[in-house]
């Protein structure tokens, strides 16, 4: 079948007037929450809960509680960590990297994913204040002049951390406020003045907005902005989780000392990242009647980057065993076989079957265009990415020089407590995220709806005109 | 209405494409301030109204060089030059262990106060009182139509002929807008007693909780049960022995490891009969008596022994180390009167160990030698 090329399919299916696309993504501030949402809401509440209290039993009790032992130093709250900063990163994917590269699927999804960057982003800050194991002490993470006559190790991996998910939570927050004011214009805009409710609501949304007005005067900076804020955000999120991985990398125990640490971090990130995205979009889409805005085929897309990034994650395996035997070092042979065949044996394969095995089902299209298999499938990836922060924490610190001090080990409860918490934690957030500001971004949805620019651009001349300005 | 100002008069459109060429016809007829308003950014109306491109990028570029620069110089001032710490033998400025934090304080900087700057500097935001605020044609705008100003301040601008030409390039709902006079008309100034009020409570807001926060918070500790454990300190009194010391006396007559007690406390003649100097003349002996020299001996025997006080008569000075008397003393003379010490001289029993007494004396020699030396020490 022949297809006409020069007209670009539009991402949004049917044909939705602006009305229509204002009065969909907007419906879920307008009314009160259902039952549903009460029953959602008091189940992430209930997880928070549960990490709460394994929290304040840690304050008060002390890090003793925790499953780490010697040589196991790092335990739950590192790989926590690791996890939840990767979750982030397919926000700012969706958001700056498809943004450069044009890809207008993007529209639906990048405000959610950004959403879900910076409730991911919070989760994880919260490890590394806790696990500092005094976190009264925690002001100190940032360089500031002080009585003690104290300065940060600018050299420390650890501290390139702190700037780095630092100014990454607020380079993502910024990206996503920018994005929310001209949709907080039209929120303000469609209000009346009727009721006490709907004046709060105005004069809320009226401050958010900063009075914005649609001139194209400010777009014209507007889209300037969002082009620079893209291009500084895409080097970011590679930086990020490459300094996370350095924590690990540049260290000198066997296993961790890699290079290939980096690329694979970033690349498991953005794995994990899609999967959550995908998992939390499949349920917005269902819930508020957005299929025609979070398509199929952009699920679908979704599910080609799980797929890309998966094997990535699985050449990189690979690829660590290969130059573990290449090298010929002892150790880091060592390191690696125990990997596989040692005492976390379970851990490595749960790994290796969630990350690389799996995903494989995408390559068939109608498994990647189910969407409870691919749910399923996504749910299976966090579960496999988790377990490889695990692998690689746990495995090399618990065989790692003199096997005298060789530990095995377990976390306790207040560790699953504490995961199972910071689930509660993002979940709330986003829960009140979708009843608080809109999940998809309006002023970027009509613009890709079919109609919504000139015709002349359908004929081709869009480069043209892209670059006379 | 009469005595109403003008703002603008505002004119909407159906489509994309009547808007582009609206905005063409507009700059056609040669107005300067006018404005269209889109719910989304339509491609091409930039060029439609002639804007040019925007420059932001230049300031983000800016920034982010200021950013790098401000980066770099809080490490090199923190590590290198106010508190330069020994890494591993590695250089207080490492260049290279830099380049994460500088990287990361650039796109912070940049990417922040461009969105910063271009909401204060280019929209002059946050603005709530624009005129168009809350008229049927933001409504209009702000949802699903496209809409297009021509301000009065326009110097081209007549009302009636303004209006018909919005008509006529195809806007429906050509209404004007005007002022508000009240808002006008309202002078806010600095000393409006609501917003002192305001700022007063902030202030102390941001006080209470700077102060608590640098002085309380920052102090304060969840459990202390480390810090606090159930034993003596020093200084503390013990309530479990009478005397409240929580450290008992040893035994009458013990003796400490590794130490001697001085046999002739009470005779100068065997103990300088009997005392040989069992150390010898080396490098490292010499070395350690003259620091111990130095720090004991020389406030009154000055550092070469020429018994010329630095006490300035605080303390009455002792005779010279150089006359005959001393130089023909044994060393298990000197070391006698180095332990119980002699006339005004205290005891240095407690000071040096017995090791370093003979060092001491050793040294004491040397500078007796170099004095007098004799003719075949220069051989």
């Amino acid at each position: 079948m022949a297809t006409d090329i020069t007209h670009e399919v539009s991402v949004i299916e049917g044909k939705p007037t602006l009305k229509e696309i204002d009065a969909t993504i907007i419906k879920p501030m307008d009314e009160m929450p259902n039952i549903k949402f009460y029953i959602a809401i008091g189940f992430t509440l209930t997880l928070l809960l549960i990490g709460v209290i394994s929290l304040g039993m840690a304050f008060y009790r002390g890090l003793g509680l925790w499953g780490v032992n010697n040589p196991v130093g790092w335990g739950f709250a590192i790989i926590n960590f690791v996890f939840w900063v990767g979750i982030g990163h397919a926000g700012t994917l969706i958001s700056a990297i498809l943004f450069l590269f044009r890809q207008k699927w993007r529209t639906g999804i990048a405000r959610f994913a950004e959403g879900m960057t910076i409730f991911a982003v919070m989760t994880a800050g919260l490890f590394p204040l806790i696990h500092v194991g005094r976190p009264w002490l925690d002001g100190y993470l940032m360089p500031h002049p002080n009585q003690h006559n104290l300065w940060v190790n600018f050299t420390s991996p650890l501290l390139w951390d702190v700037f780095a998910v630092s100014t990454y939570f607020t380079v993502s927050f910024v990206f996503w406020y920018m994005g929310l004011v001209p949709d907080f214009a039209t929120m303000r805009d469609r209000l009346k003045n009727s009721t006490i409710v709907s004046k709060v609501k105005k004069t809320i949304y009226s401050v958010l907005s900063l009075g914005w007005r649609f001139s194209n005067r400010h777009w014209s900076h507007y889209e300037m902005m969002y082009l620079v804020l893209a291009g500084f955000a895409t080097p970011l999120v590679l930086s990020v989780h490459t300094i996370v991985s350095f924590d690990f990398a540049v260290s000198i125990v066997p296993g961790w000392h890699t290079t290939i640490f980096p690329p694979y971090f970033v690349a498991g990130a953005v794995f994990s990242g899609f999967a959550m995205v995908q998992n939390a979009l499949i349920i917005i889409r269902k819930v508020f009647n957005m299929e025609h805005i979070v398509t199929l085929d952009t699920l679908e897309k979704m599910n080609k980057v799980i797929i890309v990034t998966g094997m990535m994650v699985g050449y990189a395996y690979g690829m660590e065993f290969f130059i573990a035997w290449y090298s010929g070092h002892e150790v880091e042979s060592f390191a690696f076989l125990n990997r596989a065949f040692g005492p976390y044996t379970w851990a490595y394969w749960i790994m290796v079957s969630c990350n690389v095995i799996f995903p494989q089902f995408f390559w068939i299209k109608k498994l990647r265009r189910n969407i409870p298999f691919m749910f399923v499938v996504a749910v299976l990836v966090n579960v496999g990415m988790w377990f490889e922060r695990f692998v690689i924490t746990v495995t090399s610190l618990s065989r790692d020089y003199l096997p005298s001090s060789w530990a095995y080990y377990v976390p306790t409860i207040y560790d699953i407590g504490l995961l199972i918490g910071s689930f509660g934690f993002f979940f709330t957030l986003l829960l009140l995220f979708t009843r608080t500001m809109p999940v998809i971004s309006i002023a970027e949805v009509k613009s890709v709806v079919a109609g919504s620019q000139p015709t002349r651009h359908k004929l081709g001349h869009h480069e043209e005109d892209e670059h006379n300005g | 209405m009469d005595n109403k100002i003008l703002h603008s008069v505002t004119a909407i459109f159906h489509t994309p494409d009547d808007i582009i060429k609206a905005a063409k016809a507009v700059v056609k007829a040669g107005y300067k301030k006018f404005d269209v308003h889109t719910p989304y950014p339509v491609h091409g109306m930039d060029q439609a109204m002639k804007l040019k491109r925007s420059p932001l990028g230049y300031f983000a570029f800016a920034l982010g060089v200021i950013g790098a620069t401000l980066g770099l110089l809080l490490m090199y001032w923190t590590m290198t030059v106010d508190y330069p710490l020994n890494i591993g033998g590695k250089p207080t400025f490492p260049l290279p262990a830099f380049v994460p934090v500088t990287f990361e304080i650039t796109v912070l900087l940049a990417s922040v106060a461009t969105v910063v700057s271009m909401i204060v500097i280019f929209f002059k935001f946050p603005n709530n009182s624009h005129p168009l605020h809350d008229t049927e044609y933001m409504k209009q705008v702000s949802s699903d139509k496209y809409g297009l100003t021509i301000e009065a301040a326009d110097p081209n601008f007549d009302f009636e002929k303004v209006k018909d030409f919005l008509s006529k390039i195809g806007g429906t709902n050509v209404e004007a807008i005007y002022y508000d006079n009240d808002e006008i008309n309202s002078k806010l100034t600095l000393l409006e007693p609501k917003f002192l009020t305001g700022l007063a409570v902030i202030s102390v807001l941001v006080i209470t909780i700077t102060y608590f926060s640098l002085n309380k918070l920052m102090f304060m500790q969840p459990f202390n049960w480390m810090m606090d454990q159930q034993k003596i300190t020093a200084m503390k009194v013990s309530t479990f022995f009478d005397d409240g010391f929580s450290m008992r006396l040893p035994v009458e007559g013990t003796v400490a490891r590794g130490f001697k007690p001085y046999p002739y406390p009470d005779s100068v003649e065997l103990a300088s009969r009997v005392l040989v100097n069992p150390l010898e003349f080396s490098d490292v002996n010499l070395e350690n008596g003259k620091r111990k020299y130095n720090t004991f001996c020389s406030p009154c025997h000055d550092y070469h022994g020429n018994g010329v006080a630095r006490l300035n008569g605080q303390f009455p000075n002792p005779p010279s180390l150089h006359t005959d008397k001393v130089r023909e003393w044994s060393d298990g003379h000197l070391y006698h009167i180095i332990t119980v010490g002699q006339n005004t001289m205290p005891s240095y029993d407690k000071q040096l160990t017995q090791e370093e007494k003979w060092q001491v004396i050793l040294y004491v020699r040397a500078l007796q030698r170099a004095l007098n030396a004799q003719e075949g020490d220069l051989q």
